[in-house]
């Protein structure tokens, strides 16, 4: 851990390195102090993500995602707090930054695409005004000017007909329209690092499919980092190059994405593929896994998944640490589905 | 592609905010301001209050071209045409439609001038409310915790003493004049507002738009202004309006009561008080005319202001 600070510390080491990542995130701890109790949303999560790269985090609702990627924008509230850990934005630890730093990265270097494009756009703004609006908040530019660029925002995320678009209130726009006009602010300012909170989840399948097809080419196309929180793995699988599976506010399994899918080594991640419906098992009974999310508060020590688990044993009292099993697959388990995998 | 290209589509999820009907996305867009004003004279009554409401202000805005008489110049008051009944002939030769009051005024100049005063009086400290109890509110509700507590403390502790009271302390304390007057009715309504904004304002902090316009980086005071504020409007515009008409019935209260304005600038309260003691010995229209302008102008705005609140409010659409 010590040579990866030194690593992030220096940034004459990092330029070096060709792939360096966008955004690194470290044992990130995001607690909400209730009066009944700490909530430990996040709970030791690190990951990091690189130049271009789609980094999907799933996790069922409750798992942390959300609040993962509100903690990386600094906008938890109370009483919600980052207790510890680092955020590395680009080198710059944003954890320890000032409100004026955050607020100056947001929606410029770092932009965000929520879940419901019914209630991110202010109903009492024409699109145009939010977009310019988005624009001038971060760079000097005449009305016009910002004008021309909200309209080829919208030009590239395919939308039909964007000069009337951009004259029309959110109410007359369609979901789709909507989260299409949601990810064209996000690429405003062309950010290094869009965090799309279940921005498809809305919207139905049709819909879906085309706006996971915009944004990873958006992406790949701008080289913009992404981490596309999800409960949908299906979702997930099509669109990510890496995985990171989150259970009750810790990332549980991390991994290429194929690898995942294919050879999940967490039995959580087995279960959660487990349970997702598909052509071949069409008639049968869906797999599920027993219980519920654990509440948050008062978790006992070791594994939360224990409770659940079909491989949980006495060992699990224990929190089991991250290990690499795999080149690039981190686990955190005391029973991996390691057999199978290796098969 | 084919599915978000038909517009009409869009309705059925925009049910919540728009009729179906409204979420044609053609080359002419439907601002919510044009709705807003078809909605609002579907109502006859509303119609006529507000048409009614434009003509007095007109009135009482052309007054000195309209009048005979002006009742601020002493010069032009004459003590021999006091207590006319209505349709006399004045000494300077002309009718004075309205009769006149004990000192000689012709009432029909006189009202028009008053309400002048009133409305003049009622509008601008209900606009300082406004802006004060508006920026107030908003401060509460997005800064919440102790400063949230603080305000809101400040104002029910306002709000516990009638509105009459407060500024029938104020006047006794502060003396006579317009200023004055208007300073009390501020301190007297600002509360009101500050109570309605914060309400609306928790509301609308908590949706999803206000974290979006967060997300990118927008500044609190912009946040708080442009995204929140424009979204709590409907229910402010409605306290607004009767509020106005509230302090218009507050102002002619105090200076019926004679803590108002002074004899020589009279507003309607002030000439339905000189017209009080000849009531019993039948000279019914001194108090009579300047009571009817005031309760016609008080009744406008709050017909208005009902139907603002019919039409504003999403929950009473039919």
């Amino acid at each position: 851990m010590t040579a990866v600070d030194e690593t992030m510390e220096n940034p004459e080491i990092q330029r070096d390195d060709e792939t360096a990542p966008t955004l690194v995130v470290e044992n990130l701890k995001t607690h909400f102090f209730t009066r009944i109790g700490a909530v430990k949303a996040v709970d030791d999560v690190s990951f990091s993500v690189k130049t271009g790269e789609i980094l999907g985090l799933a996790g069922e609702s409750g798992s942390g995602k959300s609040i993962t990627g509100f903690s990386i924008l600094g906008l938890i509230d109370p009483p919600g707090r980052v207790v510890s850990g680092a955020i590395r934005f680009k080198g710059e630890d944003l954890v320890t930054a000032t409100p004026e730093r955050l607020q100056d990265l947001r929606g410029n270097r770092i932009a965000m695409i929520f879940q419901d494009p019914m209630m991110t756009l202010n109903p009492v703004l024409r699109i145009d005004t939010q977009m310019i609006e988005a624009i001038q908040a971060h760079r000097k530019m005449d009305k016009k000017a910002a004008r021309q660029r909200a309209y080829d925002a919208l030009e590239m995320t395919g939308i039909p007909s964007p000069g009337e678009r951009l004259n029309a209130y959110p109410h007359q726009l369609s979901g789709g329209m909507r989260q299409r006009v949601a990810i064209a602010i996000a690429f405003l300012n062309e950010p290094d690092l869009i965090i799309a909170d279940e921005p498809t989840t809305a919207l139905d399948v049709t819909i879906q499919a085309q706006i996971l097809h915009e944004a990873q080419a958006l992406c790949k196309r701008t080289g913009t980092a992404m981490i596309w929180i999800t409960h949908d793995l299906a979702v997930v699988a099509g669109l990510a190059d890496r995985i990171a599976v989150m259970y009750a506010g810790r990332i549980v399994e991390t991994g290429v994405t194929d690898d995942v899918i294919d050879k999940p080594l967490h039995p959580y991640s087995v279960g959660l593929l487990g349970s997702v419906p598909s052509a071949n098992k069409r008639g049968e009974r869906l797999n599920q896994i027993p219980g519920m999310t654990p509440n948050l508060i008062g978790l006992p020590p070791g594994c939360a998944f224990k409770a659940r688990c079909p491989r949980a044993s006495d060992q699990c009292d224990a929190t089991p640490e991250v290990s690499e099993l795999l080149p690039g697959r981190k686990i955190r388990c005391h029973h991996p589905h390691f057999e199978e995998a290796a098969q | 592609m084919s599915t978000e290209a038909t517009p009409n589509l869009a309705g059925a999820d925009g049910a919540a905010q728009a009729a179906p009907e409204l979420a044609e996305t053609g080359a002419v867009v439907e601002t919510p301001f044009k709705r807003f004003v078809s909605e609002f004279f579907e109502s006859r009554v509303a119609m006529g209050a507000l048409f009614t409401l434009v003509a007095i202000i007109v009135a009482a805005i052309l007054a000195p071209l309209i009048t005979p008489q002006d009742p601020y110049d002493l010069g032009q008051v004459d003590i021999m045409d006091g207590r006319l009944p209505p349709g006399s002939e004045a000494f300077a030769e002309y009718t004075m439609v309205l009769g006149s009051d004990g000192a000689g005024r012709d009432l029909y100049s006189a009202i028009l001038y008053g309400l002048r005063i009133s409305l003049a009086v009622g509008i601008t400290s209900g606009l300082i409310a406004i802006a004060i109890g508006m920026s107030v509110g908003l401060l509460a509700a997005y800064v919440g915790g102790r400063v949230e507590a603080i305000i809101m403390r400040i104002v029910d502790l306002q709000l516990s003493f009638p509105a009459a009271l407060v500024a029938l302390m104020l006047v006794a304390l502060l003396g006579k004049g317009i200023d004055k007057i208007i300073l009390a009715l501020v301190v007297a309504q600002w509360a009101y507002y500050a109570r309605t904004v914060r309400g609306s304002a928790l509301v609308e902090r908590s949706k999803e738009y206000v974290e979006a316009a967060a997300s990118l980086g927008l500044s609190h005071a912009r946040i708080m202004f442009r995204h929140i504020l424009p979204n709590c409007l409907a229910p402010l515009i409605v306290v607004g309006t009767i509020q106005t008409a509230h302090a218009i019935a507050l102002e002619a209260t105090l200076s019926f009561l004679g803590v108002g304005l002074p004899q020589t600038e009279p507003s309607l309260g002030v000439l339905i008080a000189n017209g009080f003691e000849y009531m019993l010995s039948g000279k019914y229209w001194i108090s009579v005319f300047p009571g009817l302008a005031l309760l016609i102008t008080i009744v406008s705005i709050n017909l208005v202001g009902d139907q603002l609140r019919d039409v504003l409010n999403p929950r009473l659409k039919r």
